[in-house]
């Protein structure tokens, strides 16, 4: 198998743990967050209310995404033929690698030495824009979040709205710098960001020649992609351009026409609490005469056959990437997107994330949850989150067994095993305990448990130990030995 | 071994736990409709279109100039983009009118007010208007460019639910759904109208 790059690790060895530690300490992004998560979350419970059909819509969605998968190279090959009768030109990359390198060729054959991007999870999974930087082209983010992100050098945080964590003066400061055209007299208005962005980018969408998106849905059938957004960006990327390169992973597939009236039901209402996104683009092949006239698919596997294989975690690839089980999850909401160190952040990154790369490189993210089941609740897709982290907890421990060095907890178990195993090593065991009492909190509590068990009292306290054992006390009370 | 071939046969060995007989039902039991009358699908359209700050306007059908007219005097507009087959007598005398036969490129649009077209469907449901690239309504980049989009659509034309809504449409074409102005949440949720799609929306229904 052929590693899988997904942007990881961005944060230190300590993975979710460490990261999260940091976010936590960060007052300005917990507030943030707090209000962009409180705020989605009530609109989107709002305009879902409004549909009776709601569970019937999720059902339907649900089986719909599980039968595809259940016979995906099926679908793949439909999608495959149908784009290529209507002109367009089908590529296949096992990994990131492939993907940018089919990208960068596809690219450099046009002679631009830019493109235009609609953001797409797609292609920051694959790092498109540093492997295409790597051949000299450049590629401009043209959603706002996506751009306040590059233009700060900064990664997403919020797979909705990525650049959740900054807010309107840390933005304005960027624009600052960054943008050459920006008004010498820009305030930090939303509004007036948004109109500098507007005339940052109109000059790009007028010149440039290539445009590279991803898809939010592909019919197998009919060979027709939709692009689902709010700021013309999108449509900016998808009309003007002479080429249109789309990156789309295999798990986007839907079979028919039909199924679109579901999804296009259910995401708007689940991403941004809206009836419908202010645009979605639908287009299939190439027409002449409006468009672009020369269109590329190319289907991207990157770890998604790995995720396929498990029949537990398969259900991660329903994910049609709405974001509402991040805005309702507890740990995202006070570690934010960045902690999960990789482009897929929250409930849905802590599934998703370790099947890409295998779990022996996020091991991790499966415990990066409470296990409260509100992610569950949300999705449009039902995939059972709680159900798969726990079934990669599975892996994660198992993993770590068959490692050779154990780890402290492994250590700590085997002797806590091999204690409860015999009546009198409990007792002195016990006793050894008490005399531990320097470990005691002011209110009677451990603070911290001593060497490598120090991690699992860095969120929690124990209580201390009784000052008798049951058996101590029984010998004194019923058998006068004390 | 070709990547295609590659991928595709990962995909088989991951299946390997699938029967060969395998068939998962789709349960289809949403609704295809509203259930409401045609009067209620229009005035639910109004109040979805409305919602998403577009401005709508009604008109019968041989009033449509002088609705055009005084719809632009609003917006203070005096020059608009068509389609080539957009019907003359839409058109009020006194405004200045770019035809669309096909060749204007994006910096022609951009220095074009705005752009007046009809619509294929509308969504009562969802406030949405669909364009199809259809019979008066020109090529993509007409509703996109111009900062202004005038969108002309006839009652027959609304239906109530997205299910209805693609039921009507032909896949091929290339299709536009279009529900409000563009807008933006991204700078700490605001919500601001107009990113780079047309800033203004008025929507004239027919009947
Ligand atoms: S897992 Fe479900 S709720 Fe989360 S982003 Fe994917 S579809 Fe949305």
């Amino acid at each position: 198998m052929s590693r899988t790059f997904l942007g990881l690790p961005r944060h230190g060895d300590g993975g979710f743990p460490a990261a999260a530690h940091e976010a936590l300490a960060d007052s300005q992004l917990r507030r943030n967050l707090h209000k962009a998560t409180t705020t989605i979350r009530a609109k989107r419970s709002a305009v879902v209310g409004e549909l009776p059909d709601w569970e019937a819509l999720r059902d339907a969605g649900a089986a719909i995404k599980e039968r595809t998968l259940r016979h995906l190279d099926v679908h793949l090959e439909r999608l495959e033929q149908a784009v290529t009768e209507r002109g367009g030109t089908v590529h296949w990359a096992r990994d990131a690698a492939e993907a940018g390198r089919i990208v960068g060729d596809l690219v450099a054959r046009t002679g631009s030495r830019e493109v235009v991007k609609v953001k797409s999870m797609a292609t920051e999974e694959i790092g498109l824009n540093d492997s295409l930087a790597e051949r000299g082209i450049s590629a401009y983010e043209t959603d706002l979040a996506e751009l306040i992100v590059q233009l700060g050098h900064d990664t997403p945080s919020h797979i909705l709205v990525p650049a959740i964590h900054k807010n309107r003066s840390e933005i304005l400061e960027i624009f600052r710098r960054e943008m050459p055209s920006v008004p010498a007299d820009l305030t930090d208005d939303p509004r007036a960001l948004a109109m500098a962005a507007r005339q940052h980018l109109r000059e790009k969408f007028l010149s440039t020649r290539v445009a590279v998106s991803g898809a939010n849905f592909a019919v197998a059938d009919t060979g027709t992609l939709a692009v689902v957004e709010s700021e013309g960006n999108g449509r900016m990327c998808l009309t003007l351009p002479d080429t249109l390169i789309s990156v789309v992973g295999i798990e986007k597939v839907v079979p028919s026409w039909e199924d679109l009236e579901v999804f296009l039901q259910l995401l708007p209402r689940s991403s941004t609490g809206e009836r419908m996104n202010p645009y979605t683009s639908l287009w299939t092949g190439v027409t002449p005469g409006d468009g672009p006239q020369e269109f590329h698919l190319v289907l991207l596997d990157n770890g998604r056959t790995r995720v396929l294989a498990d029949t537990v975690g398969r259900q991660a690839l329903n994910c049609i990437r709405c974001s509402a089980c991040l805005n309702v999850c507890p740990v995202y909401e006070r570690t934010g997107g960045h902690a999960y160190g990789s482009v897929y952040p929250g409930p849905i990154g802590a599934i998703l994330t370790p099947q890409l790369i295998g779990v022996e490189n996020a091991p991790t993210l499966p415990y990066a949850s409470s296990l409260c089941g509100a992610c569950y609740d949300v999705c449009p897709v039902k995939i059972n989150i709680p159900e798969v982290l726990v079934h990669l907890r599975g892996q994660v421990v198992e993993h770590k067994r068959s490692a050779r060095t154990p780890s402290p907890e492994g250590v700590a178990m085997a002797g806590l095993a091999w204690v409860l195993a015999d009546p009198a090593r409990l007792e002195r065991a016990q006793r050894l305990g008490r005399r531990g009492a320097g470990l005691l909190g002011r209110d009677g509590r451990i603070a911290r448990l001593p060497g490598p068990l120090g991690g699992w009292t860095d969120s929690r306290d124990v209580p201390a130990m009784p000052p008798e054992s049951f058996r101590e006390w029984w010998r004194r009370e019923r058998l006068g030995d004390a | 071994m070709s990547a295609r071939e590659e991928i595709l046969g990962r995909v088989r060995q991951a299946l390997v736990d699938v029967p060969a007989s395998d068939s998962t039902e789709v349960p289809r039991d949403y609704r295809r409709s509203l259930g409401i009358d045609r009067a209620a699908v229009l005035d639910l359209f109004a109040e979805t279109v409305s919602d998403y700050r577009a401005t709508l306007h009604r008109s019968a059908p041989d009033q449509i100039a002088s609705a055009v007219a005084a719809i632009l005097a609003g917006q203070g507009i005096t020059r608009l983009a068509v389609p080539a087959d957009l019907p003359d007598d839409w058109l009020p005398d006194d405004l200045d009118v770019v035809v669309d036969d096909g060749r204007l490129g994006a910096g022609d649009l951009d220095a074009v007010a705005g752009a007046m077209t009809a619509a294929a469907v509308g969504i009562a449901q969802t406030g949405t208007l669909v364009l199809d690239a259809g019979a008066r309504q020109g090529r993509r980049l007409l509703s996109l460019v111009p900062d202004y989009h005038l969108c002309v659509i006839s009652a027959d034309d609304v239906v109530g639910s997205v299910p209805e809504a693609l039921g009507r449409l032909d896949p091929v074409r290339p299709i536009t759904l279009i529900s409000g102005p563009s807008a933006t949440s991204d700078i700490e949720l605001s919500r601001v109208e107009g990113v780079h799609g047309p800033r203004t929306l008025d929507v004239l229904l027919v009947e």
